[in-house]
């Protein structure tokens, strides 16, 4: 990206003042590596998110931000309903709530080397993943209204966890104002043998190693030690979502010049947070919300039974769930005065500060874990959230390393099965059913993700507190 | 990739994350088949795919544009649902109506080894244009 053009008022942010239609700035948060290898269409988008009704501060894209559907990957923007604010089907992406789960096995890295092809090889088993495969569990109709309304919730009181798994989930597992009524039949078909799946493209299973410590009393708080083992989900609401995701941006569409909104990108599709399709939307999409929670709950549970195979006895806890695709209705300070805003995290993640009433009681002084995933070659990252995210990004952070080339560019430089064994070479295991796939996902595909977390941190809305490198990865 | 008698062809076009999909032909109705063809594609090589199996399609929207995006979201509907992958289509438009017959099969794991899950057609880099003799329709699919 060209940034001839742009303030830059601190290190790691740059901002293009309001001009032509925009109604408030728009910000890119990055080094200035990062936003040279921006593509000019994060720019393109931050902007047109900047010209929405009723938007509020300013529009925000992530060190991580790509070129997305409307909002760029790596978006955040508040709206406030009673100054005509808009929700965007756009805004929120087609995989909503899509996420990561991390849990803690209190395992060593040797204990797992020692059985680690045959815990790849269960953990596959486990989990169905990658196109084609089914869940385990097949939902009728009632079934399916019970787990849209009660999210991991929901799941564990169908056997799948433990109750104190929902005090490490975003809304404590469950999205309140989910309304299943709205959502379509079409997506309640696409999900019923769908729940527990990974699903394909950038989701994984991985197990990982705790690599470095960056914050030493916040990762005490987080139950992480150097050298120990962790298991990361990283998958969201499946057909559910995407279904979701296709009707309402439809409609959307159909509808915006009704409301006297002009769509500088039909992507953009938005609509009246106070207005039929606009309610009709925020119910079907918490609904989505609570179908990424009960997935990842009972992927939990899937992957509890493959690992207690090898460790018998042994517990994983969850040290945090996060959610990158979503509007949620959260209170925010702006100018001194508090305000209720629709935050829409368009592949950004919640990074609430310490202090902040939602938190559960563990992590109340500490602030919210920040999930960053990784591709399957490199790094995760666990950051906290901050005080300070709350001024600078209504309490958002990044969400991974970001597309930084094509899916058609990576399939022409990468080979699938010499790219796993590179990769198991390294010491790094992968199980899948595609080599396509594979190929497409190569961690070469991506950006930098120690840079992305390093600028992450450097921006002020998170702090870097471990470092995570695979031993394990199910992609699907 | 062509089908050598009328010309016409499909392509992929890359986007940021996720793959764009492009049908040729020369007429609006041979360029909505192509972009199916191409979507087909993402997953596993189309000749790969079998046609055993068929189904109708019907669908109906404000324009045109919409309607291509609305016609491939059929086909991933019926992909999900059906455990399908599809390789010939036969389209009529009638203004902004489509009715189509699309011939496939189930997804065979081994054999069509199938790469990322489409999750649906998008209004990105959206459009139906003439080109010379032809039409060409594509969108960015989000996969």
């Amino acid at each position: 990206m060209d940034t001839s053009a742009l303030k830059r008022p601190s290190e790691c942010a740059w901002v293009i003042e309001p001009t032509g239609k925009m109604r408030v700035p728009a910000v890119i948060y990055a080094t200035e590596s990062l936003i040279r290898d921006m593509d000019e269409k994060v720019r393109e988008q931050i902007t047109n998110v900047a010209t929405l009704p009723g938007i509020v501060k300013a529009a925000y894209a992530m060190p991580d931000a790509h070129w997305g559907y409307g909002f760029p990957i790596g978006g955040v923007a508040a709206f406030d309903a009673e100054e005509g604010g808009v929700v965007s089907a756009g805004g929120v992406g087609f995989d909503v709530s899509c996420g990561v789960r991390t849990l803690r096995t209190g395992l060593r890295v040797a204990e797992v080397e020692a059985v680690k092809e045959r815990l790849a090889d269960a953990l596959f088993r486990a989990v169905p993943a990658g196109l084609g495969s089914r869940g385990k569990i097949h939902l009728d109709d009632a079934g399916m209204r019970a787990m849209l309304r009660g999210g991991a919730r929901w799941a564990v009181e169908q056997g799948f966890g433990e109750p104190r798994d929902l005090d490490f989930v975003e809304e404590r597992g469950v999205m309140a104002g989910a309304v299943p009524e709205e959502v379509s039949p079409q997506a309640i078909k696409r999900q019923q043998d769908e729940m527990g799946t990974l699903g394909s493209g950038n989701h994984y299973l991985e197990v990982q190693r705790v690599a470095e410590i960056y914050d030493a009393e916040t990762a005490v708080a987080f139950g992480l030690a150097a050298d120990e083992v962790v298991i990361s989900i990283h998958c969201g609401s499946r057909g559910l979502g995407h279904q979701i995701g296709t009707d309402y941006l439809k409609q959307m569409v159909i509808e915006a010049a009704s409301h006297g909104i002009e769509l500088p990108d039909r992507e953009l599709a938005c609509a009246p947070i106070r207005s039929p399709v606009g309610e009709s939307y925020l119910g079907a999409m918490r609904a989505a919300i609570n179908c990424a929670l009960a997935n990842r709950q009972v992927i939990t549970y899937l992957v509890r039974q493959a690992f207690v195979e090898l460790f018998p006895g042994r517990d994983l806890t969850l040290i945090y769930d996060v959610s990158h695709n979503t509007c949620k209705v959260e209170r925010h300070e702006v100018d001194g005065r508090p305000r209720e805003l629709y935050v829409h995290r368009k592949g950004a993640t919640r990074a609430f500060g310490p202090g902040r009433a939602d938190l559960p009681p563990a992590y109340g002084e500490t602030g919210q874990p920040v999930i960053i995933g990784g591709t399957m070659g490199t790094a995760s990252h666990i950051l906290v959230g901050t005080a300070a995210a709350e001024g600078l990004s209504f309490s958002s952070s990044c969400h991974g390393a970001g597309r930084s080339m094509s899916r058609h560019e990576a399939l022409k430089r990468w080979q699938g099965k010499s790219l796993i064994e590179g990769l198991a070479g390294q010491g790094i295991l992968i199980r899948t059913r595609s080599y396509r796939g594979a190929a497409e996902e190569a961690p070469g595909a991506y950006k930098d993700v120690d840079a992305v977390a390093e600028a992450a941190d450097a921006a002020g809305f998170s702090r870097k507190v471990a470092k995570l490198t695979p031993l394990i990865c199910v992609k699907g | 990739m062509s089908d050598g008698s009328t010309g016409a062809r499909w392509e992929h076009f890359p986007h940021g994350a996720d793959i764009g999909v492009r049908g040729i032909a020369p007429t609006k109705a041979g360029a909505f088949e192509q972009a199916a063809l191409a979507m087909t594609a993402i997953v596993a090589d189309p000749r790969n795919v079998r046609d055993s199996a068929s189904l109708d399609v019907a669908c109906e929207a404000p324009d045109e544009e919409l309607l291509l995006v609305d016609w491939l979201n059929a086909l991933v509907y019926e992909m999900a649902t059906r455990r399908l992958l599809f390789r010939r289509f036969q389209v009529e438009l009638d203004g902004t109506r489509l009715r189509a017959k699309a011939w496939g099969e189930p997804i065979d794991l081994r054999r069509h080894r199938p790469g990322v899950e489409v999750k649906g057609a998008t209004y990105t880099a959206l459009s139906l244009r003439r080109q010379g003799d032809e039409w060409v329709a594509q969108c960015v699919v989000d996969v």
